[in-house]
């Protein structure tokens, strides 16, 4: 697939732009500060419901203006939809399809599939559990779409769950029923399964993919390898069973039970889990040097490229300032891998930041002003 | 900011359930304008709902009397009660004149982060209803929502050493509906739910 048409008002920096698009490589290329970055998070935005810079809708909106319009054109097997969103912060987002409204905006999703490389993505290797769990709960939705809805119900038993948490540790000393918990663990058990259930099957998919792309980009090191590090105990295997890990997820709450109350939170689940990155034997958070991070943060984006294309609908694939932060030889590697793509949007500060296999069409951008020099 | 009583009336309408800060301003100016003897039916209406209603001794339900409706009717079937949340329930399922047992009113569902436990509500008075035997089925009609469905499950476990039937209420397509409108959740329960045609 692709994007033939963007156009924005009010977004960002833009009052209103338009942009032709075409299949194959499109750069952006302008000094900092003068909102490439702006137009390829639209383009995310239609894909994903959300930025990949900002975790609120507030900042997207131009300053002055009530609400943010994005659309675009996306083109797949020949035929044409039109995407729009609008954005208001602090209120559900509106968004229709080829004209007409749908009930929830999160209908939308799964139109345009976008796969986003940004200079951020370092952070998955060298940072939090946070953000690697971001990364897989991300690719599930991307995935199918249902996931969004067995995230946010997992959200909430886990809020209601703490809640309770809170107030019981009075509860015991007072020696009050604690009958409630039981039925939220039974419920966290369930939402919790589905969630494991889904990055198991994840990760099982990109594990290949992952030791692949990893080797393309480095030429030849690795191998790149994935472990899901789960909050239940060593025992419980990487299964995809939801029965048998809503069963594992049960019984470690039981176990945890006392710790819990007395530190008032949950602490086994999903939402304590990592995903272990690790080169050969060594972990890559805190043994892989800038360069290997780099290469595992490509790799990962690269296979989730190839996941998605292999579920059918190549998504259109986005390079947010991500070559002038690589050395020559993984900017080159990129450059191969992804050239062959249906469609490649690159941002960058200056030309030369572009490797020549990737010359396509070019927008020049300046002050807001967006012009097509090539 | 407007001066004295109507500020006051619109910081009050503003309290109510679904009342924003236009609408209680909305509802101010044309209560304002309007004829003082619907005025004053209003507040009489606001009074006697006060004054006057009270819940059922039996179920929770409003009611005028000591005793609601429902529970007032000696051809309603004493053997099965329906729990639900709120009186409001009790309305959407008489309308549909399919249940002809009795009603057992919550008032609410358990929900931590609202700080309703069991204890908050009423709970302890349906244990005292099922104490005698007469009830043999007990049907959970509480909210399909996450805290609706804690409360089911916690109550299912609770009379679990009875020996009651208990059911909950199926949850699933809409009648009339279209199968490409429903979400996923509900169409996800749907297939969960299904049950064998028979012909």
């Amino acid at each position: 697939m692709y994007v033939r048409a963007l156009s924005v008002t009010d977004f960002r920096s833009y009052p209103a732009a338009v942009i032709e698009l075409e299949p194959g490589v499109t750069a952006l290329v302008g000094p900092n500060g003068q909102g490439k970055t702006n137009l390829v998070e639209a383009v995310g935005y239609l894909a994903t419901l959300g930025s990949h810079r900002v975790a609120l809708d507030a900042p997207l909106v131009r300053m002055g203006a009530d609400r943010a319009v994005v659309r675009g054109k996306v083109v797949r097997e020949d035929r044409e939809t039109l995407i729009e969103v609008e954005i208001t912060p602090g209120k559900a987002n509106r968004a229709r399809l080829n004209g007409s409204p749908v009930t929830r905006a999160r209908d939308v999703l799964g139109t345009l599939r976008t796969v986003l490389f940004a200079p951020e993505d370092l952070a998955i290797v060298k940072g939090d559990p946070s953000q690697r769990r971001e990364y897989l709960d991300e690719l599930l939705v991307a995935r199918s779409p249902r996931y969004a809805a067995v995230h946010s119900d997992y959200d909430r038993v886990l809020k209601q769950r703490n809640a309770l948490l809170k107030t019981s540790g009075h509860a015991r000393r007072t020696g009050s029923s604690l009958g409630t918990l039981d039925v939220w663990d039974a419920h966290l058990a369930t939402a919790g399964a589905a969630v494991l259930a889904g990055r198991h099957e994840l990760i099982d998919a990109l594990r290949p993919l992952v030791d692949k792309a990893y080797a393309a980009v480095s030429r030849g090191g690795g191998p790149a390898l994935l472990e899901y590090r789960t909050s239940l105990g060593e025992d419980v295997t990487e299964t995809t069973d939801r029965e048998l890990l809503e069963a594992a997820l049960a019984a470690a709450l039981a176990q945890a039970r006392d710790k819990e109350l007395e530190r008032g939170i949950t602490l086994v689940g999903p939402h304590r889990d990592d995903l272990v990155l690790s080169l050969g034997e060594l972990p890559a958070k805190g043994y892989a040097s800038h360069g290997e991070s780099w290469s595992f943060a490509l790799a990962l984006r690269l296979a989730a490229y190839d996941l998605l294309r292999s579920d059918g609908g190549e998504p259109v694939l986005i390079l947010d300032d991500v070559f002038a932060e690589l050395d020559d030889t993984r900017r080159e590697s990129l450059a191969e891998l992804v050239a062959p793509a249906e469609q490649v949007l690159i941002t960058a500060a200056v030309a030369g930041d572009v490797p020549a296999q990737l010359s396509g069409s070019r927008w020049d951008i300046a002050a807001g002003q967006v012009t097509r020099v090539r | 900011m407007y001066e004295g009583p109507v500020q006051d009336l619109i910081d009050e309408l503003g309290r109510l359930p679904g009342v924003g800060p236009k609408g209680a301003q909305r509802i101010a100016f044309y209560l304002l304008a309007a004829d003082p003897a619907d005025v004053r039916r209003l507040v009489d209406a606001l009074t006697e709902v006060k004054d006057k209603v009270k819940f059922c001794t039996i179920c929770g339900n409003v009611s005028e009397a000591g005793q609601c409706r429902v529970c007032r009717d000696p051809r309603r079937d004493l053997a099965v009660i329906c729990v639900v949340e709120e009186p409001k329930d009790v309305v959407a399922i008489e309308r549909t004149r399919e249940f002809r047992g009795r009603y057992h009113v919550l008032g609410g569902a358990i929900s931590p982060i609202e700080g309703v436990g069991p204890d908050d509500l009423r709970i302890r008075e349906l244990m005292t209803r099922l104490a005698d035997g007469t009830v043999t089925e007990l049907i959970l009609a509480t909210d399909p929502n996450l805290e609706g469905e804690a409360t089911a499950t916690y109550l299912a476990r609770l009379v679990k050493p009875m020996d009651l039937k208990v059911t909950r209420l199926a949850s699933g397509l809409p009648v009339g509906g279209d199968l490409e409108y429903a979400d996923e959740v509900t169409l996800g329960r749907a297939f969960e739910g299904r049950r064998a045609l028979e012909v």
